[in-house]
């Protein structure tokens, strides 16, 4: 079957956010391009400051006065550029997000019946009784009992799980094709937790959704997310499958957020293997890479190597397999380089405290 | 078990002396606290918690929002006072003490909160933040100033930017204030509420650390307090599992999280994502049905039966009490597989 090569569903390209502030300006997002194909979910992590949710709103089209360089296409089609009202007919229709905090994303004085019609209504022309009948269904779809009675309640007398589905809910009832999920269950207890990202997971079966779900929790990236975007100070610091990120995290502050993370199942003898510092400020940008002060493999590199990493900005590489990519000049080097520092501190250690050990006794 | 050994007031010991070994360094027993609801029924935000925890030991207090976590923590603190029960300290009840009398324990029971940065005043210098503590306490300007700089190292801070104001310090940065503050009077515990989880990923685990090395050295007792469980598990000895203001699982931790015997400790442990993608596609988990109810109007019984799989008509009537299971306490009738 020979069709034409179809556009991938989302495809963000030398996507630049910057912000005119006070103290200068702040560009949010740089250099960033990612893919994502109907039917899978791309992970995006990172900490506070690392653009993930900058992008997402770029996406959208939701960043009033933000300066928007490179190019963002929604099958196909260009998203920079749109005007508003362009952008309204295919926020909701096309593309739809959900937030962390569902409350302040449903108005208080509407039930959540009419907030959902009122999409259907807007989109689809749909008149209030039809479009009434599809928001219980749709409510009904994203597992709320007695849809046709919660349709005519307020946004306060839901629960947060319950308002969350809410959110899905009105994201979905115009058949969109791509879902953004900015931390969409950080603000839930975990077993509600577990219960919207099962319902995300299924609804995006069924419907052949495209997902992109940002979150700092790297346990939600390892249960729904088919590939993953690892982003640091405003840029991707890796790309990779997720079976190959966790299996072998190419870059430096990947690596570092594993190592770093407490475990249910770890043994917890020994501690953690902390980054050093601080995320880093969008303020000031360092000229070479940002993760450079806070890295282990910069630390252990030779000056001519540091000084690489502190003046010369890593950008992204392909690495290993297809479509995979690490933004570090020294990038899988670390793999190999931990387990051989690991074994030579080891050594050294105890040949130092052998040396020690008859010293210690006064 | 009650065993009164002499009259807890005239135990005016140095530091860390040595204890009584018949009595834990913390002893609490049914405690309670109700809030009067403006418009609703009252609400038991905590229900007959009892526990002890020993010098030098932590006990993770983990559950989900509303579970009354950190309402217990904020009792021990005597940041609020209970409506009924006890919280025996060093073998002494400090949950009816006036506040004159609560003074001199102060200095040995501390707090550290979520936000950093919010419970730090904003108009005061770190020396200011690290030193009032000893100042209340009665030391001179003088020595407080220099305990303060001795804390900033021992935290990890630089002890020259003692006089700098908390904004100028990142989120890690700021929350080992706070903890240098907590340990200005040399305390034997600390009730840690949240301490991590406002911080970002990548600097969690350097207060984790921080705080197993500060009990290592200083011989901490901790409460902490936290919805993370997989923290709670790194840094525990004991843990305590709360649904809607009670205890349903408490033990050892290694048991409890490798064993556990309540349906919902085990629908917990279950529901936490694991950051490892092979496991999880392998992973059976138990997803609860609907929302943790209501404190105000708690269902009957054992007040999970609503949301429990094994549940049985004893359930919806009879409230289970913590009862010795598997070698640890467990409040359910049908404890186990």
């Amino acid at each position: 079957m020979a069709a034409l090569p179809e556009p991938p569903l989302l495809q963000v390209r030398d996507l630049r956010v910057t912000f005119t502030t006070p103290r200068g300006s702040v560009r949010a997002v740089d250099s960033l391009g990612f893919t994502v194909e109907a039917g899978r979910t791309l992970g995006i992590v990172g900490e506070s400051g690392s653009g993930k949710s900058v992008t997402s709103l770029a996406v959208m089209g939701l960043h009033r006065g933000a300066e928007i360089g490179g190019s963002i296409a929604l099958a196909g089609q260009e998203l920079t550029g749109l005007t508003e009202r362009e952008l309204s007919r295919l926020r909701g229709r096309k593309m739809a997000m959900i937030f962390q905090d569902p409350l302040s994303s449903l108005h208080p004085y509407y039930t959540v019946g009419e907030q959902i019609a009122e999409h259907v209504r807007v989109h689809f022309g749909a008149r209030r009784a039809a479009a009434r009948r599809r928001a219980v269904d749709m409510l009904g779809e994203v597992g709320i009992p007695e849809p046709a009675r919660r349709a005519g309640e307020y946004p306060h007398q839901f629960s947060g799980g319950m308002r969350q589905r809410v959110m899905i809910a009105m994201a979905l009832v115009c058949e969109p094709d791509l879902l953004i999920a900015d931390e969409p269950t950080t603000a839930l207890d975990v077993t509600v937790q577990a219960q919207i990202l099962e319902l995300i997971a299924r609804l995006q079966q069924e419907r052949g959704l495209g997902v992109v779900m940002i979150t700092h929790d790297l346990g939600v990236v390892a249960r729904v997310a088919h590939d993953v975007l690892v982003m640091y100070g405003g840029r991707a610091a890796e790309q990779a499958g997720v079976d190959e990120l966790f299996a072998g995290p190419a870059h430096p502050y990947s690596r570092g957020l594993l190592d770093s993370l407490p475990r249910l199942d770890d043994a917890d003898d020994e501690p953690l293997r902390a980054i050093p510092g601080s995320p880093p400020s969008l303020l000031a940008p360092a000229p070479g890479c940002a993760f450079a002060p806070r890295c282990h493999v910069a630390a252990a590199a030779t000056p001519q190597q540091r000084r690489r990493c502190a003046t010369e900005r890593p950008e992204p590489r392909p690495y290993g397999a297809a479509r995979r990519s690490a933004a570090c000049h020294f990038a899988g080097a670390d793999t190999a380089a931990t387990a051989q520092t690991a074994q030579t501190a080891q050594t050294a250690q105890t040949a130092q405290t052998a040396q020690t050990a008859p010293e210690v006794s006064p | 078990m009650t065993v009164e050994t002499g009259p807890p007031d005239t135990r005016a010991r140095p530091d860390r002396a040595g204890t009584d070994p018949a009595e834990p360094l913390l002893r609490v027993r049914d405690l309670t606290m109700t809030f009067a609801g403006r418009r609703s029924a009252p609400v038991r935000a905590v229900d007959g918690v009892s526990f002890d925890l020993a010098a030098g030991e932590t006990l993770g207090l983990v559950g989900e929002s509303g579970c009354g976590k950190s309402t217990t923590g904020r009792m021990l603190v005597r940041l609020l006072e209970p409506t009924s029960g006890s919280v025996r300290f060093d073998g002494r009840d400090i949950s009816r003490l006036s506040p004159r009398a609560l003074r001199p324990l102060r200095r040995h029971i501390q707090m550290v909160f979520q936000d950093p940065h919010s419970s730090l005043n904003p108009r005061q210098t770190v020396a200011r933040i690290i030193s009032d503590p000893l100042l209340v306490q009665g030391a001179s300007a003088v020595d407080a100033r220099r305990r303060a700089a001795e804390l900033m190292e021992l935290v990890g801070l630089i002890p020259e930017h003692i006089d700098r104001y908390p904004h100028e310090f990142s989120g890690g940065q700021a929350q080992r204030i706070g903890i240098a503050r907590s340990l200005a009077t040399g305390p034997r515990l600390i009730v840690a509420d949240e301490p991590v989880s406002a911080l970002d990923v990548s600097v969690q685990a350097q207060i984790v650390n921080l705080m197993e090395r500060l009990r290592a050295e200083l011989g901490l007792a901790y409460v902490f307090i936290a919805h993370d469980l997989s923290v709670v598990r790194r840094v525990s000895d004991r843990v305590a599992v709360m649904y809607l203001g009670r205890i349903v699982e408490i033990g050892d931790k290694k048991s409890l999280y490798e064993n556990p015997q309540h349906p919902y400790t085990r629908a917990l442990l279950s529901a936490v994502p694991l950051p490892d993608p092979v496991a999880e596609r392998r992973r059976e988990r138990i997803v609860l049905l609907g929302d943790p109810p209501s404190p105000a109007a708690p269902p009957s019984g054992c007040t999970f039966h609503p949301r429990c799989a094994k549940a049985q008509a004893i359930c919806r009537t009879e409230r289970p009490l913590l009862q010795v299971t598997a070698s640890r306490e467990v409040a359910c009738h049908f404890p186990g597989d």
